[in-house]
């Protein structure tokens, strides 16, 4: 080329500095908050609104704050802020409820390996995600339940081994439908599942209806006998078939079903079990705990049961679907509260004297079923979400039902549901303060108890205690809140607008 | 106290079926769990509440840990269970409770229709006034023209126009929804009187933010009895918690404290002696504690753990509390009270 032309130019020309305003701090705030007057004035009007919210926050909870005191006399002062002693003293039963003082460290034990489990699963990048969720969902919820009870439960060896043995006996006359598919299956295992069904019945009348044959032994029930015998041949008939089906294909069945068995046994064992621990009722939980234990209880339940539920929802089979509508419909159509005055307050009147059932237990029961139904229709909308021509697609491929919706559907109708479930979890999470209406002290109930101790009742003491309460429920909402974002970010494939 | 109504026609539909759901024998029952199940309030001031040790205290709870020392001698073996207001008669009902010692009206309904039975007053409440101290008034007679403050839809608000009318003087009502909003309107000056039960005044006084400014004036214009409850039907039980109530009156009355049982269990009043069970001339026993279940030392064992009636409401509302309730009507009948007892004889 010519580098003789005057014209052109030999070297870039120096790149100047954006001017000021544009650029920097400046540039930003000049962008952002004053680009024109009446954006000026917004901005104005909107930080001297922020200096007046926050300086009367800040001015209670901290500078004109009571710090230290040993009674409610700290705190009657005039245009005294917030009563902070009075938290410091009430602050460990917030956490443990009326839980012994000596044997709290049961409950840090718990919350410390929840927490220890719980993070790395939901750290996508750290290894042995199959484990650690096995130990989650199995192994946490009872090691939580001995360590926070006491463990050392009363039941009957002897029953309990008898419903082991029935259980394995109904599993195994179901084992052929899980090695040969579901229409060979049925065909294969029709004379075991028969005989395992004539002995439930017998075993339902005999239990629902006081039903007995007349005896045969002295001392045993010939009802119980025979029932029993129906489903062991049944099972046995069950565990013949697959044999039959060589051993490639029966082999991690059968294994599967021993270590089900054994795995029984096992957390019998461990429950029934004396690890010399005092023994803590559950009206004795409160606080935290009892929030946590409400709230985990009821999202780890309600997801699975809530998947089931929209799936029959939309299924064709009559009775599926009529149970799935008439359940989700029935505690949709009733309020939290009615169902656990039922669970707490009616149901002992029906039940025969002298029953315990646990106070705690039918709540949590209650609580499960009632978010199941609500978890039901948040997925259900995410299926509905799912054109057709997926399911035609995966039809045309030849896959079966229950692949179609886990390799297929499920997959992209949780993702889009996901601002839904977490939205369910987080209402749930709040619903667990009506548990004081049964006389349960959840995490709000006892805050509320305090102010009735004459030690501590003053005009502060009350705005203290909620606004404490609302700092710990908004930190675990908004953990949940922002960890569902993650995930959606993650699995966004797509959807991003 | 309020809106009792909605409580007692829940309680009253299922009486019907608890009934039949309760147990015969509940001193039996009580003796074989080894402990007394109470029911109580979730928490109100100076009658129960736990405190950061996790102890409940209160008036209604001392009672409940008296019942448990007569049978026992344990003040610690006691369950408590927190009841709201709704759910109090279905859980003495449904046999979730022994005691149902929860700051409960005694009314004619309750004792006739609901299969529940109240062995005796703990506390003579009733419908007081509080003002201003700068106000300068020391008996709501003086209180004619004043504006009130109180809760609608309320026996509260019929009460205070029964008393004004009767009393010929004029009034005006300011009435909210909520219990919090009568307060903060009284305290912001927008009335001159705040009406609700006087125990409740007491307590309310102490959320102020200027708790020494205000005076709760002596009159009381309306009858609120509260006493412990059991199960209609069972007269063992029923004797046992009636008499305890009565053995705390008695010892106050005698001069019993915990201070002083040791020493006058040799007393040379014949009155004390059969109180504390202490041996005939003849060196026989009395037979007053035996008589109802429970052993003859059953009175020492209630002053021991948790002292006389007396005791009792100074440890809980007394003057030495941040309550700094007067005994008032809660006065023994010799001292111009109501609390009375029978003589044990």
């Amino acid at each position: 080329m010519d580098h003789s032309l005057a014209y052109v130019r030999t070297e870039d020309a120096p790149i100047l500095k954006p001017p000021a305003n544009l650029v920097g701090v400046r540039g930003w705030i000049m962008a952002n908050l004053f680009p024109n007057w009446s954006n000026s004035i917004l901005t104005i009007l909107a930080a001297l609104f922020a200096y007046w919210v926050l300086s009367n926050v800040l001015g209670w909870a901290l500078f004109r704050a009571t710090w230290t005191g040993e009674s409610r006399d700290a705190c009657v002062v005039e245009g005294a802020g917030a009563c902070w002693p009075f938290v410091q003293a009430k602050f460990a039963q917030w956490i443990y409820g009326f839980y012994p003082i000596d044997q709290r460290w049961r409950v840090n034990v718990c919350f410390f390996v929840g927490a220890a489990a719980l993070i790395p699963l939901l750290m996508p990048s750290l290894p042995y995600k199959k484990w650690n969720a096995l130990f989650l969902l199995f192994a946490f919820p009872l090691l939580a339940l001995i360590l926070l009870t006491g463990g050392h439960f009363s039941f009957g060896f002897g029953a309990f081994i008898s419903f082991v043995v029935q259980f394995l006996a109904i599993v195994a006359a179901f084992l052929p439908l899980s090695v040969f598919g579901i229409e060979n299956g049925i065909k294969s295992a029709k004379p075991g599942l028969i005989l395992v069904a004539v002995g439930l019945v017998l075993r339902v009348l005999s239990y629902a209806l006081g039903f007995e044959l007349p005896a045969i032994f002295d001392g045993v029930s010939t009802t119980y006998l025979m029932a029993l015998l129906l489903m062991l041949a049944g099972g046995a008939w069950g565990i013949l078939q697959i044999f039959g089906a060589g051993n490639q294909a029966s082999r991690p069945v059968l294994r599967a079903w021993l270590f089900g068995g054994a795995g029984l046994c096992l957390v019998a064992v461990l429950l029934k079990w004396d690890f010399g621990l005092e023994y803590v009722e559950t009206s004795q939980w409160g606080g935290l705990l009892v929030t946590l234990v409400v709230a985990v209880t009821g999202i780890v339940f309600s997801l699975p049961v809530g998947i089931l539920l929209a799936l029959g929802r939309r299924s064709d089979m009559p009775i599926v679907k009529y149970f799935s509508i008439g359940f989700i419909e029935i505690w949709r159509g009733v309020p939290l509260i009615t169902v656990l005055f039922m669970a707490s307050y009616m149901l002992p009147l029906f039940l025969p004297p002298g029953t315990n059932f646990d106070k705690l237990t039918r709540v949590l029961i209650g609580i499960a079923l009632f978010s199941s139904a609500y978890m039901a229709e948040v997925v259900r909308g995410g299926l509905q979400a799912i054109p057709k021509g997926q399911i035609e697609a995966a039809q045309a491929l030849g896959l079966p039902y229950w692949n179609t919706m886990n390799l297929i559907v499920l997959p992209q109708a949780l993702r889009i549901v996901i601002p839904g479930i977490v939205n369910s979890f987080i209402s749930l999470f709040k619903d667990t303060t009506l548990v004081t209406v049964v006389g349960l002290y959840d995490l709000m109930g006892i805050v509320i108890a305090g102010f009735a101790d004459a030690k501590w009742a003053s005009a502060q003491t009350a705005p203290t205690g909620y606004f404490t309460a609302a700092l710990l429920f908004w930190v675990f909402c908004f953990g949940m809140s922002r960890y569902s974002q993650y995930v959606e970010r993650r699995l966004n494939t797509g959807h991003k607008r | 106290m309020k809106r009792k109504l909605m409580g007692w026609a829940f309680a009253a539909t299922t009486s019907l079926i608890a009934a039949t759901a309760a147990t015969a024998g509940t001193l039996d029952d009580v003796k074989a769990k080894g402990f007394v199940q109470c029911g109580v309030s979730q928490g109100l001031i100076g009658f129960s509440n736990p405190d950061e040790q996790n102890n409940w205290t209160g008036l209604d709870v001392d009672f409940c840990r008296a019942v448990a020392a007569a049978v026992f001698n344990d003040p610690q073996k006691v369950k408590f269970t927190p009841l709201t207001a709704k759910d109090r008669f279905t859980a003495l009902q449904s046999g979730e409770v022994d005691i149902l010692s929860r700051n409960t009206t005694w009314t004619m309904g309750r004792d006739t229709s609901l299969g529940l039975k109240f062995a005796g007053v703990t506390y003579y409440d009733g419908q007081g006034f509080m003002v201003k101290s700068s106000l300068g008034v020391d008996s709501a007679l003086k209180l004619s023209g004043a504006a009130v403050c109180t809760q609608t839809g309320t026996t509260t608000e019929l009460n205070l126009a029964d008393y004004f009318k009767s009393n010929n003087m004029d009034y005006k009502v300011v009435a909210f929804e909520k219990n919090e909003e009568v307060l903060a309107a009284y305290q912001d000056g927008r009335c001159d009187v705040f009406t609700t039960d006087q125990s409740g005044l007491y307590a309310d006084k102490l959320k102020f933010a200027t708790p020494d400014e205000h005076v709760v004036l002596p009159e009381i214009i309306s009858k609120e009895p509260l006493g412990p409850v059991v199960r209609q039907g069972d007269d063992a039980w029923f004797n046992v918690v009636k008499w305890t109530y009565f053995a705390l009156l008695n010892s106050e009355e005698l001069g019993v404290t915990t201070a002083n049982v040791g020493e006058m269990m040799t007393s040379a009043n014949p009155e004390i002696q059969r109180l504390l069970g202490a041996k005939n001339a003849d060196g026989t026993a009395a037979g007053f504690g035996t008589g109802i279940g429970l052993s003859e030392e059953w009175v020492v064992q209630i002053i021991k753990a948790v002292g006389n009636y007396g005791e009792i409401f100074e440890r809980n509302v007394g003057l030495n509390t941040p309550l700094k309730i007067a005994r008032g009507k809660n006065a023994l009948w010799t001292a111009g009270g109501l609390q009375y007892a029978p003589p044990i004889r």
